[in-house]
């Protein structure tokens, strides 16, 4: 009756378990898509229940560059990971460095366009439902790509001085991993904000 | 008596890493910023047991005021209004606001920071490396991390007593637009604390969380298959899920609600709010309802957080006295994931009375009845473990034989409130206190004593008194049931949970006459008392025991199977002596043809 008690099989010969870097960062994911479906959620469910102007139809216009430019960088640091397996040193540094730029690129974009929303068109926080759940989402994301930087800048200041080797590869695939779900969320975003909602 | 101090198994892959941990390690490093996952788990266990005594004692001065309104709260009463002022407490007596506070604290206290963290943080911490065969958990400072965040949650929580204004006043499930409004002419208020403090918590868990489940997929020892997981275990890693999914909501309505009342959005204010017959300078729009539906998407999900390890530990502490295996061990594993799924699709049935429409309600009403039939499976496979066992009736298992019956008063009288006919009339009464409280106070916390009796003696190399043991026992038994039973007959008579004087206004000036109730607050409260007299034999057991308990006469007292009892007492840094391997399932116990009545999990053949 009892699986517990009956004789079992004997102890595998090998052991593999998957890294715990991976498991660690796929959880960190899972739980950071909790937190922005929440904020997506929010974000739909007022839309167009607005009483007061500005609207996203008169005021958003299409991020096109910026997009480009940040799921362009998911290519490169693929690129720099892959360079590091193999040891190249070099071709990371220069990889991971063109991510930075990029990523660097996009927040730069967003500010940008945020200073055009509060100073052309006076869309701020407490101005209307837009206004709130607008800048709370993709603020929420451009924290995320805030964070995302400041951990790639460490690597890519670690590596200049030489510390970065061919074995800490695995730390900088867990980073891309952050990384790609960084581009991901921005592709939701991106089609909810600008392309649903306008 | 045969000891379990050999440790079979091969290889020493974990000794280099170890070598760092030969020199004496300063009191700092080794207590406070430890990274070791046993000390990690004793800082959660006496933090949380700390905070439990303290929700405790503010329910104590709540019921004070139910059963005697408007007169002092013996013995504190000139303190209370001395620290607090009269507008809380006047010449000690409990003020309208101040019970508010209190409630709303003694919620949050007991939820987020007694039994969350005892029963994850520091059963969870402890046991679970020890149980799976690991070192330590996969991420020892992000765990040393998630300790740090929990505690400092704490201590806003608890600063938040003493600003002006008070604590958050909105109820645990702090609703908007009240908890916006309710202390609008302080900046930083008590509201304004909590959500912070809630912020500092919920990191703490996911951190928390993360740590769990990568530890329990990750470190595994040799030949520990999922099903020769320990159930604890199990339990433990479907609650991790659980954090993981349910908290990050929770997490992100905060710091929405948090602008609200900071920023000046308005996410949850609707327009045209009205308040002190002013209106709101706000730009409006928003829904209260999408607070309610964030909030309980994660307080449902709760309700199994803090069920789940207590049930891990009781199936434990079973297996162990009755010297025979669970019965069904794999339908529980698979009752507790199913739990894990359908605890995010009955979130709205706390909801009904916001009007709904009958059809969603009639969704959330089936999926709540669905819930409860893995709930009875485990509970039954619990019962059924007994039968035919040679049971040893020690402390552990007396505590973990009453959860049994205590949780299924609790489960079977949540049926009414999952209807929604019947809940529309038992709503908010004091039904739903004695409800959920059956299902916390004698069902969780009785899991968790049973888990601190039972585990002590692998903590501290030292046995609990068992007289006063059951003492202890006995009495919080009768206590509870004395507490809690009449509170379903004061909500089925129509009592209000909101009464801060207890209904005597209401019943006076309001309907006219006490329906028969009254006199209920008076035998609660005094029954309260009981149970804190009850507690004085634990907590001088407790800390009597860690230095004068008798010592332990092997490493295995309670002769049990599982790895976390195949270490050295307490397990030093690292916890075995040699990397143990898994060669069979976790509840061998009274093989036929064993020498013993117990094989442990390491043991070949």
């Amino acid at each position: 009756m009892n699986a517990a008690s009956t004789p079992v099989p004997p102890v595998p010969e090998t052991w593999n378990l998957p890294a715990k870097g991976r498991v660690g960062m796929a959880c960190l994911i899972l739980a950071e898509s909790a937190i922005f479906i929440i904020f997506v959620v929010a974000y739909v469910f007022y839309l167009g229940k607005d009483t007061s102007g500005p609207m996203p139809r008169q005021v958003l216009e299409l991020p096109i560059l910026n997009s480009i430019c940040l799921l362009a960088s998911s290519a490169t640091i693929t690129f720099a990971v892959r360079a590091l397996e193999r040891g190249a040193v070099g071709a990371f540094a220069a990889g991971w460095a063109a991510t930075v730029a990029l990523g660097g690129y996009f927040l730069f974009g967003t500010a940008l366009e945020w200073k055009r929303l509060i100073q052309v068109h006076g869309l701020t926080l407490q101005t209307n439902l837009f206004g709130t759940t607008f800048y709370s989402l993709v603020g929420l994301h451009a924290c995320h790509v805030i964070v995302g930087l400041v951990m790639l800048l460490i690597v890519l200041a670690l590596t200049l001085l030489g510390r970065v080797r061919r074995e800490h590869a695995w730390r900088t695939d867990v980073l891309a991993l952050y990384w790609h779900f960084v581009d991901a969320i921005w592709i939701v975003v991106f089609t909810v904000v600008y392309i649903i909602g306008r | 008596m045969q000891t379990a101090t050999t440790h079979p198994g091969s290889g020493a892959a974990h000794a280099d890493s170890h070598a760092h941990d030969h020199h004496e390690p300063s009191f700092l490093t080794k207590y406070i910023f430890s990274s070791d996952h046993k000390i990690i788990g004793i800082q959660y266990g006496l933090t949380s047991l700390l905070f439990l005594l303290l929700g405790f004692m503010l329910m104590l001065a709540m019921r004070q005021q139910l059963a005697y309104p408007n007169q002092p709260i013996p013995i504190v009463g000139g303190l209370l209004s001395k620290v607090l002022g009269n507008d809380m407490a006047s010449q000690g007596v409990m003020q309208a606001d101040l019970y508010n506070a209190f409630g709303a604290m003694h919620g949050t206290i007991m939820v987020f920071l007694a039994i969350v963290p005892l029963a994850f943080g520091a059963f969870g911490n402890y046991v679970t490396p020890l149980q799976i065969g690991a070192p330590d958990m996969a991420f020892p400072r992000l765990n040393m991390a998630s300790y740090h965040f929990f505690f400092w949650g704490g201590v806003v929580m608890l600063a938040s007593f003493f600003i002006p204004g008070g604590a958050a006043k909105s109820g645990w499930t702090s609703y908007s637009p009240l908890a916006t409004v309710a202390d609008l002419n302080n900046v930083i208020n008590g509201q304004t604390l909590w959500l912070i403090g809630m912020v500092l918590l919920i990191t703490s868990s996911l951190l928390g969380a993360v740590n769990f489940i990568a530890t329990i997929i990750q470190l595994r020892a040799k030949g520990m298959t999922w099903m020769r997981l320990p159930f604890f275990v199990w339990a433990q890693f479907v609650t991790g899920f659980l954090l993981l999914l349910a908290f990050p909501p929770l997490e992100a309505a905060g710091l929405l609600q948090l602008s609200d009342n900071v920023l000046g959005t308005s996410f949850f204010l609707p327009t045209g709010l009205v308040y002190n017959g002013k209106q709101l300078d706000v730009s409006g729009g928003g829904s209260p309802l999408l607070w309610q539906h964030l909030f309980w998407f994660l307080a449902h999900p709760e309700v199994y957080v803090l069920i789940l390890p207590a049930m891990g530990i009781v199936s434990e502490v079973i297996a162990n006295n009755t010297r025979k295996p669970l019965w069904g061990y794999r339908s529980m594993v698979y009752a507790a994931l199913a739990i894990g799924f359908l605890a995010f699709i009955v979130w709205a049935h706390h909801m009904y009375m916001t009007g709904m429409g009958t059809k969603i309600a009639t969704f959330f009403q089936t999926t709540t009845m669905m819930i409860s039939v893995p709930s009875v499976i485990i509970l039954s496979a619990l019962f059924i473990s007994l039968w035919g066992g040679s049971i040893r009736f020690n402390t552990p298992m007396l505590f973990a034989l009453s959860f049994l019956p205590m949780f299924g008063i609790g489960g079977l009288t949540g049926l009414p409130l999952g209807l929604n006919a019947s809940d529309i009339y038992l709503h908010d009464s004091y039904y739903v206190i004695g409800h959920f409280h059956y299902v916390v106070a004698p069902g969780t916390i009785f899991g968790l004593f049973a888990g601190v009796y039972f585990w002590f003696p692998k903590i501290t190399g030292r046995m609990m008194n068992e007289f006063w043991g059951k003492v202890h026992w006995f009495f919080s038994l009768i206590a509870m049931n004395l507490i809690f039973a009449p509170m379903f007959i004061q909500g089925i008579r129509g009592m209000s949970r909101r009464m801060y004087d207890g209904g005597a206004t209401y019943f006076s000036v309001g309907v006219g006459a006490d329906p028969g109730i009254l006199w209920l607050n008076k035998f609660i409260t005094h029954a309260a008392v009981l149970l804190a007299v009850a507690q004085i034999p634990f907590i001088i057991n407790f800390v009597w025991s860690i230095w004068f308990g008798r010592k332990v006469d092997s490493d295995n007292p309670w002769q049990a199977t599982t790895l976390d009892w195949q270490t050295p007492t307490p397990p030093p840094h690292g916890n075995f002596a040699s990397t143990p391997v898994a060669h069979r399932g976790p509840y061998d116990y009274s093989v036929p043809g064993a020498k013993r009545d117990f094989t442990p999990q390491d043991q070949p053949n």
